[in-house]
């Protein structure tokens, strides 16, 4: 069984490409690529995105996908305050018609017009953008937790521990994402905002663990290490100070992207009635889901969060390909 | 060659007896446990009881499991609660099955057809309007989840212009014979060529809609393989040669980069599945992926055994098939 | 120059059949400044003559040769000067012209075989292709002719390495493998790019000797780019200096190696090992790199490096001195002015 032979001798994180295709072939080599990209020249992690930033800040792509995320981010923490309605009163109730006219339209103080229920949809899409940074952010904070645990821990640890643990790693890889996230969200007995959060980190959690331990094993013989190992540091403090914030530029552009990936399967997620039930917390993906009933009355009512969605998706997805083009060697020329 | 598929399928069936205790585990840790899953959450305290000991809960976990792997074997899952009350599992799946085929199957089809040709060219005309554009379309795909681009279709070509159905697998009061449960298929053997006819128009939404995201992956893979051959050393050897244009891009470039694009089309397909449950969902398009939303909404946990089950199981076969197409173009695999 | 030669080309021995003139590549990157690969070379190859084109990396030698094959991608590179083979200018051809030469009556030989080879197809199949190109044959009619080469190279088991892929062989066979590819269709003009740098030391002195043989056979002119003064002593009849982009030196190889004139040459050749020097001697190769060069413009760009180096060096460009078979560009040359 090869999986017995490569458990064993661990390949190195850019050996055997083109030989063994199986499983999540190309998610992982995406995900080696990226840990190797950032440590092959031996500097400090800080200093490596210092000199990728110079080459971003000059990239239009970037920018646009930096202001983007930051308007997403600022509006997502402001919005409460500047929006105009609260997102449970109901102002356009009377005009609500269940057969004539189920969606009011815009009117002066309602700039998009009101919901099935009478809601101001301009301030529920406002408020909106917080649940979604909220599930966005957390996902990939809990998934990044549990990556680098694992990923550190196999990379700095090796052996049967190394073995274990990636092997378990490939098998999540291997199983579509998004089904994984169903199944998970599936065993919620009553589902909320963390059964997003949850199903969603445990799908990040394989990502990271292995960016985390190529990451490692590349810089395991790299020269600092060998110096710092030689000079008689610690190993807890080698993996601590010396490999970890090398691995910091791979990781930050993973986090981009798993941002963008994170909303999208969120918004997956609540469509299919999986996500947060509760209509006093808004969020795009089940605003998008309310909205199916309406498709030939309204189907402003789902293009609405559906646009903020991609914008916002687009914007993190921007940053996050400029920031790994910007870190990967093969791109540089 | 028959060595390398018998080792192949050898090892997946460790892969799929490892998934099987994977569906096990989360049936176990289900709310409500195992008895839930089977007979629903509403039961009666005597029909529970009498269920737990027939399953041997009291038992331990090795043998829970080995009696577990014993019933999916026979295809015994109990029955459906919510897809379709009543019904066998397994039936209800193996009803729903042709319809996702079909629709899988047109879809990765069209991203193959337009992602190929399409990374091809941009790799070829690397910087031009056709890349730019192309690339900026394919991240902007990625961008857009594939529920809203089904709904985008459905507004706009079935709602607002009326030029295709708006959901289902065929017009009400049709009344064509069934031989294979693929409705174009159908047609076509059946020489009713107005039943075709139809099948194609309410599969062509779902399935443009489906393709989006194969498609992007596909063009933006073919295109990165693309570029990396034209920077080989072997291509400059065969432009040394003389070789004419036709056969440098056909034998030695495309070749070698559809490597990567075999491995991708592979795991897009298993992909796909997670696209159907949404696209179908959108389109009422009564097949494996529209079970499975209204299993996974509604907690139907033999339905969702099943079909959790099989898609393992399609799952592995489709990354057999990989391999396979793999070893065939690249003989550092076959001769090794 | 034998008797074989000599009737192949009635012409004479004296008529070069390629003629470098004031060849210059320019790189230009988007938002870089354009760089001078190649700074106005010219030497000739005559008809069955081994060239050697020597210096190390950098000097513009690989460049010159992709340059005169048309090799060079067309994004971002100026190509200017002359290449006359057989009495047509490369530069001027038509791509699809270009196309019916290559292979046909000049080939190349790259560096490394494993990655000149392409992974996923037969070695048999990899020979045949040209053939059945340039000289219209099946592959059928084509695979014996394949199977003669392989032998001819030196390859042994030639009809069972036919339909092995380029993995399966070693790296010397892979390099022959690629000899044979590009003697497929008898060229008359060889042009070798490092071919030994990739293998083994016992594996590239066969090599070499293969392919001192085979232009020995065949009257094949070969051009021989390398960075290896070694390689050049044992196969060339004239040996051209490269540095920065320009020639530097020429001469015959015994005139050459016993009377270098200019101040890199000798640095090259006080950089080879020397069995015969006392025990204990310090090898003296020549100090900094290439990325200390001042441009050719106003100046030598050797002179940062050069022990000879004179006022002159630094402010004007050394003219060459000499004609197309022996000659150098030097303000100081060793030996003194004549």
């Amino acid at each position: 069984m090869s999986e017995d032979r490569d458990g064993r001798t661990p390949t190195p994180p850019d050996g055997g490409r083109a030989r063994r295709p199986s499983y999540g072939q190309v998610r992982r080599d995406r995900i080696d690529a990226l840990a190797t990209a950032g440590t092959v020249d031996d500097e400090p992690g800080v200093s490596l995105i210092r000199s990728a930033w110079k080459r971003l800040r000059r990239n239009p792509i970037f920018l646009l996908g930096a202001a983007i995320t930051l308007a997403f981010i600022v509006l997502a923490i402001i919005s409460p305050w500047i929006a105009p309605w609260d997102v449970t009163a109901r102002p356009l109730l009377d005009q609500v018609r269940p057969q004539t006219n189920p969606v009011p339209g815009p009117e002066p103080g309602h700039l998009l017009g009101g919901d099935d229920r009478g809601r101001d949809l301009f301030s529920r899409l406002l408020v909106g953008s917080r649940q979604t940074l909220i599930v966005g952010v957390f996902a990939t904070l809990f998934g990044l937790a549990g990556g680098i645990t694992l990923g550190t821990v196999a990379g700095a640890i090796g052996g049967w521990v190394d073995s274990l643990v990636m092997r378990i790693v490939d098998v999540m890889l291997s199983v579509p994402s998004l089904l994984l996230a169903f199944t998970i969200a599936s065993l919620a007995r009553s589902p909320s905002q963390w059964t997003l959060i949850v199903a969603i980190a445990v799908i990040q959690v394989p990502i990271f663990a292995r960016l985390l331990r190529g990451s490692m094993l590349a810089q395991r013989g790299s020269d600092h290490v060998l110096a710092a190992r030689s000079l008689g540091v610690r190993p807890r403090a080698i993996v601590f100070r010396h490999m970890l914030p090398n691995s910091l530029g791979p990781v930050i552009v993973q986090a981009t992207l798993s941002l963008a990936v994170a909303i999208i399967d969120a918004a997956a997620l609540s469509f299919l009635g999986l996500g947060n039930p509760d209509q006093r917390q808004p969020e795009w993906g089940q605003m998008l889901g309310l909205a199916q009933k309406y498709i030939s009355e309204a189907p402003h009512l789902a293009f609405y969060p559906a646009g903020c969605i991609i914008v916002v998706a687009l914007g993190f997805t921007l940053m996050g390909e400029s920031l790994r083009e910007a870190l990967d060697p093969k791109t540089r020329r | 060659m028959i060595r390398f598929v018998v080792r192949r399928l050898l090892q997946m069936c460790v892969v799929v007896l490892v998934l099987s205790m994977l569906v096990f585990a989360w049936l176990r840790s289900l709310p409500g446990g195992p008895v839930s899953a089977i007979l629903g959450e509403r039961q009666t305290p005597e029909r529970r009881a009498a269920l737990e000991a027939a399953l041997g809960l009291d038992q331990p976990l090795p043998v829970q499991y080995l009696k577990f792997l014993e019933r999916a074997l026979q295809g015994n899952f109990g029955v459906s609660t919510k897809v379709l009350p009543g019904e066998d599992a397994l039936q209800v799946f193996l009803d729903r099955l042709p319809a996702t085929i079909e629709l899988s199957f047109v879809a990765m089809v069209l991203a193959i057809a337009l992602g190929i040709p399409l990374g091809y060219l941009a790799a070829r005309r690397r910087g031009s309007v056709i890349d730019n554009g192309a690339v900026i379309f394919s991240l902007v795909g990625i961008a857009v989840p594939v529920f809203f681009t089904a709904f985008l279709l459905k507004y706009f070509f079935a709602v607002e212009w009326n030029l295709l159905p708006v959901s289902g697998r065929q017009s009400t009061g049709l009344d064509a014979t069934r031989i294979t449960g693929m409705f174009v298929l159908d047609g076509i053997l059946t020489r009713e060529w107005d039943a075709a006819w139809d099948a194609i128009k309410h599969l062509i939404l779902p399935a443009v809609a489906l393709a989006t995201i194969p498609f992007a992956v596909i063009f933006r893979i073919t295109r990165a393989a693309v570029l990396d051959v034209l920077d080989e050393d072997y291509v400059r050897t065969a432009e040394a040669k003389g070789l004419t244009t036709r056969v440098i891009r056909a034998r030695h470039v495309l070749r070698n980069a559809m490597l990567p694009v075999v491995t991708t089309i592979g795991l897009q397909i298993g992909g796909l599945l997670a696209g159907a449950v949404l696209t179908e969902t959108v389109f009422s398009f009564r097949g494996v992926g529209d079970a499975l939303a209204t299993a996974f909404r509604d907690k139907d946990y033999p339905v969702l055994q099943v079909l959790i089950l099989a898609a393992a199981v399609i799952y592995v076969l489709v990354n057999l098939l990989v391999d396979i197409a793999y070893a065939v173009i690249d003989p550092r695999i076959r001769t090794r | 120059m034998t008797q074989a030669q000599a009737t192949r080309h009635p012409r004479g021995a004296s008529e070069p059949l390629l003629s470098v003139r004031d060849l210059r590549v320019t790189f230009q990157r988007q938002g870089d400044a354009a760089f001078k690969a190649v700074d106005g070379v010219s030497f000739d190859v005559r008809p069955g003559q081994t060239v050697g084109l020597v210096g190390e990396s950098g000097c513009g030698k690989s460049v010159t040769s992709l340059a005169i094959m048309g090799l060079l991608p067309e994004r971002g590179n100026t190509v200017e000067g002359k290449a006359v083979f057989d009495g047509e200018d490369l530069l001027t051809l038509s791509p699809s012209a270009m196309r019916d030469r290559r292979g046909a009556e000049i080939a190349m030989i790259f560096q490394d075989p494993l990655s000149s080879l392409n992974p996923v197809i037969t070695i048999g199949r990899q020979v045949t292709e040209v053939m059945e190109r340039h000289q219209g044959l099946s592959r059928k009619q084509a695979t014996p002719k394949a199977r003669d080469l392989l032998e001819r190279v030196g390859i042994p088991d030639p009809k069972a390495r036919l339909v092995n892929y380029p993995h399966q062989l070693s790296g010397g066979m892979r390099q022959r493998a690629l000899i044979a590819m590009a003697l497929a269709c008898n060229p008359r003009l060889l042009i070798a790019d490092e071919p030994t740098t990739a293998l083994d030391v016992t594996i590239q002195a066969q090599i070499l000797a293969l392919l001192k043989e085979l232009v020995v056979d065949t009257g094949t002119a070969l051009v021989m780019i390398t960075h290896d003064l070694g390689v050049v002593a044992g196969l060339c009849d004239e040996v051209n200096v490269l540095y920065g982009g320009k020639v530097v030196e020429r001469g015959g190889r015994h005139g050459l190696f016993k009377r270098p004139r200019h101040p890199y040459t000798v640095g090259l050749l006080n950089s080879i090992p020397r069995l015969d020097a006392p025990l204990g001697e310090k090898l003296d190769p020549v100090p900094g790199s290439v990325a200390d060069n001042l441009p050719w413009a106003s100046a030598c760009a050797f002179a940062p490096r050069c022990s000879q180096v004179v006022d002159a060096c630094t402010s004007h460009t050394p003219e060459w001195e000499g004609d197309h078979v022996v000659g150098h560009r030097c303000f100081n040359p060793m030996g003194g002015t004549p």
